[in-house]
């Protein structure tokens, strides 16, 4: 049930991850500059081209290697999410209340933790492929969903991007593994926890979270 | 071992929901209530229950079920796994009156027992024609039946009313149950389960690593996902669109906020009726309470049930 679902949830994840990694600094940012200008359902589909081929080129991230997928997912994937939005959903009501201290601390954690799920996950892609469904939205739209689905390893997995058009160009906010959305699922344990801690509980929470994992890459 | 039998998994399962009912009964709302989890502290204490099981039984099995066997006798024994339980999300295809996913569900089957050896490679996945798990716990949501409060079940884990009372009929269909022999179907039974737990090894480490409150996390993740299989990839939209970083009279509100927001716990701390709790409203009243938006003195068309309960929680404000 969900174990089963959580697993591929995460298996995605890490599937989505793996879209951003590309060889060289150059090559980076004019890609970057073409894919940001493109519809989203092609920015995705590129980007999910070429990270599943960096994945099967690179035979350290293969292995696991926690650090190169970090460094990758820290230089390719910042370009195409929102964090702040991210961030701003799961935390949800409470977002508007907070100070603008609070706010840069709840994000910097988030944003680590989901680093961190991320890199969990591409560590366990083995040679997935990824159809990406038609876009089911008008020209001016600005919010999409873009579907995709990840073959290869026995039942597809459902991975979908809700993506918003920013000044820079279209911008994942939130990701479905499997028809649970990432930040939605944070948002009642966010919402728990400052209840109950207040919102400095709740970055408390999170920052010792984070050193938690991190002790634990570098101890592995 | 001689008591578990073909049936056992029904027996279990009606033994664990009388003793769990028997706490259920003492169970109020915590504070933070939520309205797909009036037994959210029930839950909570099963849950904890099923994690040491689990930590000290099941995932060292797991581990040394990988350990041991090569990866191809793993892959074969999933593989007639989800071979047999290919025909119970065929029959229950049918069952939801779904003609062109029934058909492809039986071609699977047939291709995969013919051309795979009896189930043991998977071979209509290659033909692009993907599995699509069904069980009665989806079938009786297609009927109509409510979802009914979120249940963790004891060693069984997450799950729903709605889909517990499915569960026996899709335990019942898998291979543990064939064997004429009783000590073959506890085998079986056994190489079962290491074989789906094995299978998540990696992935439900990572969940414990990332999740705070792993509880709800694995809640909300799973009402979503189930959510997603009954409407078959594409539930109607329940996310809130809202920007929370706009002050509040720019937000647009043109979503129905997600079930379980805020909104809805404000809701179901209101005073009820005595005779009836959000949890005994079906699965559209549910959905409808959700619709109400922050200004929720403002009357909203409901079924006829909920229509009563909600009035009668604003007139006593």
């Amino acid at each position: 049930m969900i174990k089963t679902s959580c697993a591929k949830a995460l298996l995605a994840i890490a599937a989505s991850i793996t879209v951003f990694s590309s060889p060289t600094v150059q090559a980076e940012t004019v890609a970057a500059v073409k894919t940001a200008q493109l519809a989203p359902d092609a920015l995705i589909r590129n980007l999910s081209i070429s990270v599943m081929d960096a994945v099967r080129a690179d035979k350290s991230i293969q292995a696991g290697d926690t650090h190169k997928i970090e460094v990758l997912v820290d230089t390719q994937i910042l370009p195409y999410v929102d964090f702040e939005r991210m961030t701003s959903s799961a935390v949800g009501r409470y977002w508007r209340d907070a100070t603008p201290t609070q706010k840069k601390s709840l994000q910097t954690e988030f944003k680590a933790l989901l680093l961190y799920t991320y890199a969990g996950a591409v560590g366990q892609i083995k040679n997935q492929t990824v159809d990406v469904k038609p876009l089911r939205a008008s020209a001016d739209d600005t919010s999409v969903v873009v579907k995709t689905l990840v073959r290869g390893q026995g039942e597809p997995i459902q991975l979908d991007y809700r993506m918003q058009k920013s000044a820079n160009g279209w911008k994942i906010y939130d990701v479905n593994v499997l028809g649970a959305w990432l930040v939605q699922t944070y948002q009642s344990s966010f919402a728990r926890d400052i209840g109950s801690v207040g919102i400095d509980g709740l970055i408390q929470k999170l920052s010792e979270r984070n050193k938690q994992l991190a002790s634990k890459q570098t101890g592995a | 071992m001689s008591w578990i039998k073909s049936s056992d998994s029904t027996r279990f399962f009606c033994a664990a929901l009388l003793s769990g009912s028997a706490l259920l009964q003492g169970c109020a709302s915590t504070p933070h209530a939520n309205a797909s989890d009036p037994y959210e502290s029930f839950n909570r204490k099963m849950f904890v229950f099923n994690e040491e099981m689990d930590k000290r039984l099941l995932r060292p099995g797991a581990i040394a079920y990988k350990a041991i066997l090569p990866d191809f006798v793993e892959k074969s024994i999933s593989n007639v796994t989800n071979n047999v339980k290919d025909v119970w999300s065929f029959v229950n295809l049918v069952l939801q009156g779904e003609g062109a996913a029934a058909v492809e569900g039986f071609m699977r089957v047939v291709v995969n027992t013919t051309f795979g050896l009896g189930g043991l490679l998977d071979v209509a996945s290659d033909m692009q024609l993907d599995r699509r798990s069904e069980d009665l716990g989806q079938t009786l949501a297609v009927w109509g039946a409510p979802k009914g409060p979120y249940l963790v079940l004891p060693l069984l884990g997450p799950s729903t009313v709605r889909d517990a009372i499915g569960l026996p009929a899709d335990m019942y269909v898998m291979p543990s149950t064939f064997p004429a022999d009783v000590g073959a179907r506890n085998a079986l039974s056994v190489v079962q389960l290491l074989s789906l737990r094995s299978g998540l090894l990696g992935a439900t480490d990572l969940l414990s690593d990332v999740s705070l409150d792993k509880y709800s996390f694995v809640r909300d993740a799973y009402l979503q996902r189930r959510r997603n299989l009954i409407y078959n990839g594409d539930p109607p939209d329940q996310y809130d669109e809202g920007d929370y970083s706009e002050p509040q009279s720019k937000r647009k509100q043109l979503q129905p906020t997600a079930l379980w927001s805020a909104d809805v716990e404000v809701i179901n701390n209101l005073p009820l009726s005595p005779f009836v709790s959000t949890a005994e409203l079906g699965v559209d009243a549910q959905e409808q309470l959700a619709l109400v938006s922050d200004d929720w003195t403002r009357p909203v068309a409901l079924p006829e049930l909920s229509v009563q309960v909600v009035a009668q929680d604003m007139s006593s404000e």
